[in-house]
């Protein structure tokens, strides 16, 4: 395209080096800076995103002609026979995801201007979140694990930054920590599997162990004697437990809804668009490792196809906008992680492309509505607010409506994708995972539209003086909204084709031919709208539409209903309040355990074994041992003599008996 | 052994001997010390008298040199040790070992 | 040659029979007398092996000096016999039987290793120096031990000294610093006894 071609003066790597180290120089302007720039400090950090940004759309365009690059830029470090470098591997995955990255992060920049404006950690602020682009840079142009594992180390420290971003508030403290303990036992079986891939490859850069991977077929291992497990399906269930944190599959899903007390702008760049996308993109980086074990491949389709499913029943019952949205998240990275499952590996990039732009649009716009009501976040003391913000009103619908799978926007296009080849899918539990999705379909209407109508509808709930002072957020809020609306409304008919189909990504996964879903869709292809006609006519969207409808019913025209529903329905509506019994059980179990058991250590191993026994024992004990044995120094020199001489005869006579 | 010089053995046996005696001393001697010094000086002796013999028998002039050295530091011990004596009793009326127990744990 | 052997016989039976006087002593003075008839016989031997030096260096020495010295404490100091004889035997056994068992081993080992079979030298020249040998030795090679063992008996005197040295109270010394920094008028004080003139 004629906008990228003067990039041609550059060698391609600067291009590629350039895009990472934008952000980071924005960051760190903004971070060491900030205190002088104050309410300018949002400069650099949009500068610098904005240009990587437009180097990662040049970049895709490159890849659409096929120019890939593979190969290292630095050897970080050496150690033995493990080299660790610098590298980039930029394929179609990684320039689809670096305009994602960028794209989202661009347009939370510039939302954040006019949302923080006036906090006093503005600047700060902005240096978390273009640091938080360059570590997600990182990490999905990375091209061996060691790298990949220090993105994902660094977008879990800048979560972590940001959801405590307010310290002052315990919750937001108890919250960071929450996600940092969660996603640390996620990492825990990620290390270990990177571990077992250098055990078993010898090497950590994906080439290499991609081109070993076929030699480790029915090679097994014996964790436990006796019984001997296939060693890929070990590495792939440990990676993939690593995407369980990251990208909050249940059990390890926790600590979303909590992140939400992060800023706003924070969940839909972080805890919505790209961070928790990061193992849905680890796994289909990886999809040479994960079709080779059928095992796998089922857990991941089965955990997916539950969190699909469950996680949107709990936000059926949520009040606060913010954690409706987050349960949807939870639900949708549900249909990806089912889709990769169903080793729908571009499906589910796809998804987790039109999921981006809806979701973040979704977050931005539910921003724009906490803003208006002066940080009230319950949407039972919300209501009516399609009047006073209809910029905001037009692109929730556009947001609501791509999440709830209508056509033609986006959501429906990749949603309807997945339960396709998840109902093609032959591995055991594809029937389950098939009937949970679908019916997850429904319920993803019925929040969604549950929360649009009490919050855009109805009779306004808020106290008289929130309500005279509503208005439509400034331009910096509603641009990025409208510019986000856009490709949620459209990106799903343009790119299922290329990009859901999977021509454009087929240079970057591997698909068995038995498991390969997309393939056999892809066979019966007759163009977007065919799909769209077809999908008219399946269970999906006539759910959806159910949901709409039911949510309408029960939220916009007959408000009372719900609530003498939920009495009637109460134990299963108890079920869902206590979400599952999930935090309950960490409490209880985890926590509590873990708090025992430190217990346990403090008074018994410590106290006890290191104090009593090692440190005061010792001494003790030689205290006792030389009160007995100081005896032997009588004072009496004639006692040494003797002790002289008689050990001196001993010697001797050792010597002349023994060794003469 | 015969007709000849006496052997190298000879002597040897004569300093072990004289060793052994000057062990003796200092068992029945023990709480004695001028005595004990005594014994100490015969032990030096048969230690010379093997060194001498081992020079004389085996044409090393290096044992003699030893023994000069030996009484070098005898000569010296003595002095020092006599004097210790001598300042012990000045102290305590008494140069009995059972009265030197300071050290006693 | 016999007469060698007989000497040496001779020689070795009074060594330690007044070696063992000198540990069964009941009076000390006769054991330093012992001890001195111990070392007239060593020197003896020490010169039928040919090292005459040695041999009369032990005499000057350790009958001269060392021996002198210790008869000279041993009746200095007004020493309780009696307490000290207590109990003279009953360490006597367990000594005696360490020292036949350190003579037999040691016999053992002389009997055993080629050290008692060691050939007999050959006689000593007439015109061999002794002393000139071993001189050459102590001055060229072992210079600087012999140096060290010079600094040992310097360090020796002035240990015994120190030791010994007390100052009484009340005797008359000479404290020459003082007479030397004396000066005329610490000497002389003119004092007026008539008082002013009037």
């Amino acid at each position: 395209m004629w906008v990228f071609d003067w990039l041609h003066v550059f060698p391609p790597l600067v291009v590629y080096l350039i895009i990472p180290l934008a952000p980071l120089a924005g960051s760190l302007v903004a971070g060491f800076a900030g205190w002088k720039l104050q309410e300018q400090a949002h400069w650099a950090p949009l500068a610098g995103v904005a240009v990587a940004f437009y180097l990662a759309l040049a970049v895709l365009f490159q890849t659409l002609h096929g120019q890939d690059f593979y190969g290292n830029v630095y050897t970080w470090a050496v150690m033995g026979h493990l080299q660790v470098p610098i590298g980039f591997d930029v394929d179609s995955l990684t320039a689809l995801m670096l305009v994602v990255v960028t794209f989202v992060s661009l347009c939370v920049h510039l939302y954040t201007i006019g949302y923080m404006h006036g906090d006093p950690g503005y600047a700060r602020f902005f240096s978390y979140i273009s640091l938080f682009t360059f570590s997600m840079i990182m990490l999905v142009m990375s091209n061996n694990f060691l790298q990949l594992f220090f993105g994902w180390e660094a977008v879990g420290l800048v979560s972590y930054l940001l959801i405590g971003f307010w310290f002052q508030r315990e919750s937001a403290n108890v919250a960071a920590l929450k996600a940092f303990i969660v996603n640390r036992v996620g990492d825990f079986g990620f290390l270990i599997g990177i571990a077992a891939v250098y055990h078993y490859c010898g090497s950590l850069d994906y080439r290499t162990v991609f081109a070993m991977v076929p030699h480790l077929v029915g090679q097994t291992v014996e964790i436990i004697p006796g019984h001997p497990w296939n060693v890929l399906t070990w590495i792939a269930l440990l990676l993939f437990i690593g995407a369980m944190g990251k990208s909050a599959q249940v059990p390890l899903h926790v600590w979303l809804p909590e992140s939400m007390e992060g800023p706003t702008p924070i969940s839909a760049l972080i805890h919505a668009a790209t961070m928790v996308t990061a193992g849905i993109f680890m796994v289909a980086r990886m999809s040479p490792i994960y079709e080779q074990s059928a095992t796998a491949l089922t857990v991941i389709l089965l955990i997916g196809s539950i969190t699909a499913l469950f996680m949107g029943l709990i936000g059926l019952v949520q009040n606060d906008i913010k954690r409706i949205i987050a349960y949807s998240t939870l639900s949708q990275l549900g249909y990806m992680t089912a889709a990769l499952g169903a080793s729908a590996f571009s499906a589910a990039i796809f998804h987790l492309m039109t999921h981006a732009f809806f979701k973040a649009l979704l977050f931005l716009a539910a921003g724009s509505v906490i803003h208006a009501m002066a940080n009230e976040q319950d949407i039972r003391k919300m209501g009516g607010l399609r009047k006073a913000m209809p910029i905001t009103y037009i692109t929730f619908l556009i947001g609501g409506l791509a999440l709830s799978g209508i056509p033609p926007f986006a959501g429906f296009f990749s949603k309807d994708l997945i339960i396709e080849a998840v109902g093609l899918s032959t591995l055991p539990g594809a029937g389950w995972a098939e009937f949970m999705l679908v019916a997850g379909a429904f319920v993803t209407a019925l929040y969604t539209f549950r929360l649009f109508f009490m919050v855009f509808h109805g009779e306004p709930r808020m106290d008289p003086y929130t309500r005279d002072h509503l208005h439509e957020s400034p331009w910096v809020i509603t641009v990025p909204l409208i510019a986000l609306a856009i490709p949620a409304a459209y990106a799903g008919w343009a790119y299922i084709g290329p990009v859901g189909l999977g021509h454009f990504l087929d240079s970057s996964l591997v698909i068995a031919p038995q498991f390969n879903t997309i393939g056999e869709i892809a066979a019966h292809w007759q163009g977007a709208g065919a799909f769209l006609v077809h999908g008219l006519e399946a269970w999906p969207f006539w759910l959806a539409i159910a949901g709409i409808i039911c949510a309408a019913y029960f939220y916009a025209w007959r408000s009372g209903l719900p609530e003498s529903l939920s009495r009637l329905l109460s134990p299963a509506t108890w079920l869902l309040q206590s979400k599952f019994g999930f935090d309950a059980f960490n409490n209880a179990v985890l926590v509590r355990g873990a708090i025992q058991f430190g217990r346990l250590f403090w008074h018994v191993g410590d106290e006890k074994l290191i104090d009593g026994l090692m440190v005061n024992g010792t001494a003790f004990g030689i205290g006792k041992l030389a009160l007995s044995w100081r005896r032997v120094q009588t004072g009496y020199i004639y006692h040494y003599a003797f002790a002289m001489i008689i050990g001196l005869i001993l010697l001797m006579t050792y010597f002349v008996v023994w060794k003469g | 052994m015969m007709g000849g010089q006496p052997t190298l053995a000879a002597y040897l046996i004569l300093g072990a001997i004289l060793f052994s005696i000057g062990v003796v001393g200092i068992f029945l001697n023990r709480k004695n010390v001028i005595i004990l010094l005594m014994a100490i000086e015969l032990l030096l002796l048969a230690v010379n008298i093997n060194l001498v013999a081992f020079s004389r028998y085996l044409g090393n002039l290096e044992g003699q040199v030893f023994v000069f050295f030996i009484l070098t530091v005898a000569a010296a011990e003595a002095a020092i040790g006599l004097a210790i004596l001598v300042v012990y009793f000045r102290n305590r009326r008494s140069i009995n070992v059972e009265d030197i127990d300071e050290l006693r744990g | 040659m016999l007469i060698t052997t007989i000497l040496f016989y001779l020689f070795s039976a009074i060594l330690l029979g007044s070696a063992t006087a000198v540990i069964t002593a009941r009076n000390p003075v006769y054991a330093s007398l012992f001890l001195v008839l111990a070392f007239f016989n060593a020197a003896a031997l020490f010169i039928l092996l040919g090292a005459e030096f040695l041999g009369l260096v032990l005499i000057l020495v350790y009958v001269g000096a060392v021996m002198v010295l210790f008869l000279f404490v041993v009746m200095m100091l007004d020493i309780n016999l009696t307490r000290l004889k207590e109990g003279f035997l009953s360490y006597l056994p367990l000594g005696l039987a360490i020292a036949i068992l350190g003579v037999l081993e040691l016999a053992v080992v002389f009997w055993t290793s080629p050290l008692g079979h060691v050939p007999a030298p050959a006689p000593i020249p007439a015109n061999a120096d002794n002393t000139r040998a071993l001189g050459v030795l102590l001055y060229t090679h072992y210079l600087y031990p012999f140096e060290i063992a010079a600094v040992i008996l310097l360090v020796a005197i002035i240990a015994a000294i120190a030791l010994t040295l007390r100052r009484r109270q009340g005797t008359k010394t000479q404290n020459i610093d003082a007479q030397m920094a004396v000066r005329a008028k610490d000497r002389l004080s003119l004092v007026n006894l008539r008082g002013p003139e009037q």
